[in-house]
């Protein structure tokens, strides 16, 4: 059979256009199949890639010769790198997106994309051989066969949309739901929920009072998020900020027994980090004010986006209380908040490949595994896209990103060891090993890993390459220049004068040393480009802390590298309670170390899996 | 199979009003079902129930109570059955001997109990270990300090620490993770403050002179003297009296010649040493310096000396210590001497006919006592927690706002690391908690 494919993947959002682009990277049969080529890298919420946490997953996105970086930044018409006077750990660069410029780079990378077919149809059912899925079935009820399956349906399945007490059937406003797959994956055993999220409402730019806002300017030396990229050449615009106000308040509090989330008509739950304006005056009762960030969403666009005041109140309240804000008094409404309410699939049902463990070759990715967020998506895209290819082809290999790899990693192993109870988001500090996983460095974390598994085009890996040398290269040298501290004194850098020489990377680390000092010092470094230099500054700078976090980091592989094999039967394990069986039989965890991080499976159980398993 | 049920003798063997045989696992109600009259399809968790108890030959072998804990709400965490029956020895072998012939059960091992009480999150690590102290408590202020690190007196205290530095993490979180947000300008300012003051707090708690450890393994006195003095007679003769002779505690009997007692209520190891004087002998050398070093180690020095000679110059060499001089050998002397002695603020004992051995016990109870009540309340009874904590104190000392912030939270984050191996805990999710439930975060 000639038409079958390798992969087909399931959605065209983030997470589904990552995985068909890796798929079709690795060199297999790609089919994308989404309800609307129009909507192909839709921005359905707020029209900006990146930030904390999250631009960090899409330098290693784009480390993995991803699609997303490259599209934004193309796209991007605001950027700003978030901290860039703290450490270089916690910078994240963010920029604001021409949504429709996205879409169309998205499209643009797809449709050059080798062995990879678009095709516009509804998935409505899901087809099975024996107990491994087989393909899909198209509204029409005809059939596409397919070795593997990639599921990525966002806030599609049994998409129900509220303002107020009215609901909507949908999975985004002016768009279809899908009723035909959940069926089919609880009929198999898979532990189905409900989550909800939000969206402010889009005010007409035309007729906001622009004059008397606070202007929110993007940075000058514009920093691109993909390691290929040489220049943003894009035109730039700026952000403005509004707040609420007591009026605005008073208008929502009087209101809060229409507001869907209130009066229980949506039981998903929704993130905490990105709560509804109704849900702030709740928890944070004492605040008067709160900050609203106007974005616009193009350049050649009057649509802002209001960042910081999705709302499920209806349309008529919605209008009343936007009308008290600064700047706003006479804003046109044109589309009115909703919040969301979509079925998502509990990801502890998922191996670390993000497969199913309970159907063979079905591999879900994006808000379907209870995440939120494109670049959360576009990263689970990535991996789930890679690992079908690689089962498609029968291989032996597999592609697992660990928690001391990448953002990546520690986002899937959050999410299949612990669950989700609320849509899961990106944050620095959910990595114990910050000073290493930098947005800085992600391609000298992955490339190589990409390359070797063959998502990583020889472009990118010559770059890569050229850069690496030259970054070893350096720090060999920064080690073989000194200095004598009397001599430092007259650059400024004063140290106890005992005759002792410091090398160049000693100088680096000390903290008030700039990268012009040492150019003064030693001119002749003037060659070098800055991200190299700033690769070994880092790791001057960070010196002692990075020696520690590679110190637990072997330790981590350790547990990462005991693998525990598939069948195992925890009823067999001497010393494990009946609560510590029923906790590993549910997770299945893969490795010692996933085990581990089971929240409630205690150093004890642990200690008689691992007596266990090396027997 | 694995996971058997387990049963015990939860009472000490011998002649008793009553004994409790304990059940623990999932077979604990098909012992009810085959022992007793008890419909286990009526019975009710914590209802006391009596009933005969018969042996697989249907034969009554007593009348007892016997209660049924449903797991989780058991001490073990699994389904708990106790039998009160009669404290007899005949009626405790011949009911432990039919328990034995039912399949699926087997005899405990030593503190399974607690350990599957401890696998299934029934008490963390502190409160089992303080659990395995009770049970080894020897004295009874052993057994009191057990009985409060059992109710999570530790447990508080750590978690308190913990508590605050997590809070901590989370300002610092929050102002690296959500920078476009408005967060209250003084969060930094009272961090510097409180971690001062966290660190304090610690090296307070450290500086208990290892009365925790003492108090499990005994407060250490050394009898330090010339050869001769009487150090062994000093030794037999405080061995000879009526306290309680204690058992070994594990690692302390290194020394053939160490003796525990309980004196007052405090355990105390005596050790004999070898006698001080000027040798060229090479391995007598090597005892007297083993001598003065457990001197230096000890809680109390007793410095013997004959009392018919003078006080030896080498006692000067015990700086450190607790000191009591004692004059062996008083039946020896002349009032006068006595007197000029006691002048000295020695103390007059005979070893040998036993005299002024009960006076000096009981200074040395009030030397240990002193010593006990001048540290803090809450005591650390382990060396894991001493290191983890002093651990905590140099990530701590660390800890300014004079470098990248990030490096700042990795200092409190190794700290809450630290304090978190001695209860056991993680961490992630509680600073995201704390983030969310101390600001508005979130566009």
């Amino acid at each position: 059979m000639e038409n079958i494919y390798d992969v087909i993947v399931v959605g065209g959002g983030h997470a589904g256009c990552e995985a068909a682009a890796s798929s079709a990277r690795m060199g297999v049969k790609t089919a994308l199949i989404t309800h609307k080529i129009s909507t192909i890298g839709e921005m359905s919420c707020n029209p900006a890639i990146g930030g904390l946490g999250k631009g960090h997953l899409v330098r290693e996105i784009d480390a993995l010769d991803g699609l997303m970086g490259k599209v934004i930044d193309k796209a991007g018409i605001q950027f700003r790198m978030l901290n860039a006077s703290k450490g270089p750990a916690v910078r994240g660069p963010r920029a604001q997106a021409d949504r429709k410029l996205y879409k169309k780079y998205m499209l643009e990378e797809l449709q050059k994309q080798e062995n990879l077919d678009i095709i516009e149809a509804s998935v409505e059912g899901l087809l099975f051989t024996d107990d491994k899925i087989s393909g899909v079935i198209l509204a029409d009820e005809t059939s596409i066969l397919s070795k593997t399956v990639i599921l990525t349906s966002g806030t599609f399945l049994n998409g129900v949309m509220f303002t107020g007490h009215k609901t909507t059937i949908g999975g985004r406003v002016n768009d279809v739901t899908c009723t035909g797959i959940t069926p089919y994956l609880k009929q198999k055993g898979l532990n189905v929920g409900r989550l909800k999220t939000g969206t402010p409402a889009r005010l007409n730019g035309k007729t906001i009072n622009w004059d008397i806002l606070d202007k929110q300017q993007g940075d000058s030396d514009l920093k691109p998020f993909s390691f290929l990229t040489k220049e943003i050449t894009t035109p730039q615009i700026s952000c403005y900020i509004t707040h609420t106000n007591e009026k605005t308040h008073k208008i929502i509090r009087d209101n809060f027994d229409k507001c869907a989330l209130f009066s229980g008509l949506i039981t998903g739950v929704g993130p905490r980090y990105c709560p509804s304006i109704e849900d702030k005056l709740v928890k944070f009762a004492d605040r008067t004010s709160h900050q609203i960030f106007l974005e616009p969403e193009g350049l050649d666009t009057d649509v802002i986006y209001p960042n910081g005041i999705s709302t499920s109140l209806p349309a008529d309240v919605q209008e009343a209380f936007i009308h008290t804000m600064k700047g706003l008094e006479n804003v046109e409404i044109l589309q009115p908040a909703y919040a969301i309410e979509y079925d998502y699939v509990d990801p502890k049902e998922l191996n670390n490949k993000l497969e199913c463990k309970k159907i063979p070759n079905l591999f879900l990715a994006g808000q379907i595994n209870g995440t939120t967020g494109y670049e959360e998506a576009g990263a689970q895209g990535l991996v789930a896209g890679i690992n079908a290819a690689l089962k498609s082809q029968n291989s032996e290999k597999e592609f697992v990103v660990d928690r001391s790899e990448a953002y990546i990693g520690v986002m899937i192993d959050d999410l299949i060891t612990k669950g989700v109870d609320e849509p899961y988001r990106m944050f620095t500090s959910r990595s114990e090993y910050r000073l290493f996983l930098r947005s800085d460095n992600a391609d000298m974390r992955l490339t190589e890993k990409g390359y070797e598994i063959g998502c990583v085009s020889g472009l990118r890996y010559a770059v890569f390459k050229d850069k690496k040398q030259q970054v070893d290269n350096f720090r060999q040298q920064s080690n073989n220049l000194f200095i004598l501290p009397a001599e430092l004194e007259q650059y400024g850098i004063n140290i106890k004068k005992d005759g002792i020489k410091r090398s160049c990377f000693n100088v680096m680390s000390y903290n008030d040393v700039s990268h012009e000092t040492i150019l003064k010092i030693w001119p002749e470094l003037s060659e070098i480009p800055y991200e190299v230099y700033e690769q070994i500054e880092i790791e001057a700078k960070y010196s002692g802390y990075i020696k520690r976090q590679l110190a637990d980091i072997e330790i981590f592989k350790k547990d990462e590298n005991l693998k525990i094999r598939e069948d195992i039967d925890y009823n067999l394990i001497g010393g494990l309670s009946r609560e510590m069986t029923t906790k590993l039989s549910s997770v299945r965890p893969s490795t010692i170390g996933e085990a581990s991080r089971i929240p409630g499976v205690t150093p004890a159980a642990i200690t008689a899996l691992l007596g266990y398993i090396k027997k | 199979m694995t996971k058997q049920t387990i049963y015990a003798l939860s009472t000490v063997y011998g002649k008793s009003g009553v004994a409790v045989i304990r059940v623990s696992g999932t077979s604990s109600l098909k012992v009810i079902e085959q022992m007793t009259d008890i419909n286990i399809n009526e019975i009710k968790p914590r209802y006391t129930y009596f009933t005969n108890i018969y042996d697989n030959n249907k034969n009554i072998l007593d009348k007892s109570l016997v209660i049924y804990f449903k797991a989780p709400h058991s001490f073990t965490g699994e389904d708990i059955v106790e039998f009160h029956i009669h404290g007899s020895k005949a009626v405790i072998s011949s009911v432990l001997d039919s328990f034995s012939k039912i399949d699926e059960l087997r005899l405990a091992e030593a503190g399974e109990f607690s350990k599957r009480a401890f696998y299934n999150n029934k008490m963390d690590l502190t409160e089992a270990e303080g659990l395995a102290d009770l049970i080894d408590a020897e004295t009874s202020e052993q057994q009191k300090y057990a009985l409060r690190q059992m109710e999570g007196n530790l447990r508080g205290l750590y978690d308190g620490w913990r508590e605050e530095l997590l809070k901590i993490l989370a300002h610092l979180e929050a102002y690296i993770d959500f920078p476009d947000e408005e967060l209250p300008s003084d969060i930094i300012d009272n961090i510097q403050n409180t971690v001062f003051k966290i660190k304090e707090s610690i090296s307070k708690h450290l500086s208990d002179g290892n009365i925790g450890e003492r108090l499990r393994d005994g407060f250490r006195v050394v009898i330090l003297g010339e050869p001769n003095a009487g150090k062994s007679s000093l030794l037999n003769a405080i061995a000879k009296r009526e306290a309680v002779i204690v058992s070994d505690v594990a690692g302390t009997t290194r020394d053939a010649i160490d003796i525990h007692l309980d004196i007052n209520g405090y355990p105390v190891v005596f050790t004999d040493t070898a006698g001080l004087r000027n040798t060229d002998e090479k391995i007598e050398q090597k005892g007297i310096e083993i001598a003065y070093k457990k001197a230096q180690d000890a809680d109390v020095v007793i410095c013997l000396f004959d009392g018919l000679k003078n006080i030896p110059q080498e006692f000067e060499n015990i700086v450190k210590n607790q000191k009591i001089y004692v004059a062996n050998k008083v039946d020896k002397l002349s009032d006068e001497q006595k007197i000029d002695i006691l002048n000295k603020g020695c103390l007059l004992i005979s070893a040998k006919h036993n005299q002024g051995v009960d006076a000096l016990l009981q200074n040395i109870s009030s030397k240990i006592k002193e010593k006990f009540t001048s540290s803090s309340g809450v005591l650390i009874t382990r060396q894991r927690y001493r290191e983890a904590l002093y651990n905590t104190i140099n990530y701590l000392s660390e800890f300014g706002f004079n470098k990248e912030i990030e490096l700042s939270a990795e200092d409190i984050r190794l700290a809450c690391r630290e304090i978190g191996k001695i209860t056991g805990r993680i961490e992630v999710d509680e600073i995201l908690d704390k983030i969310f439930g101390s600001f508005c975060i979130g566009k």
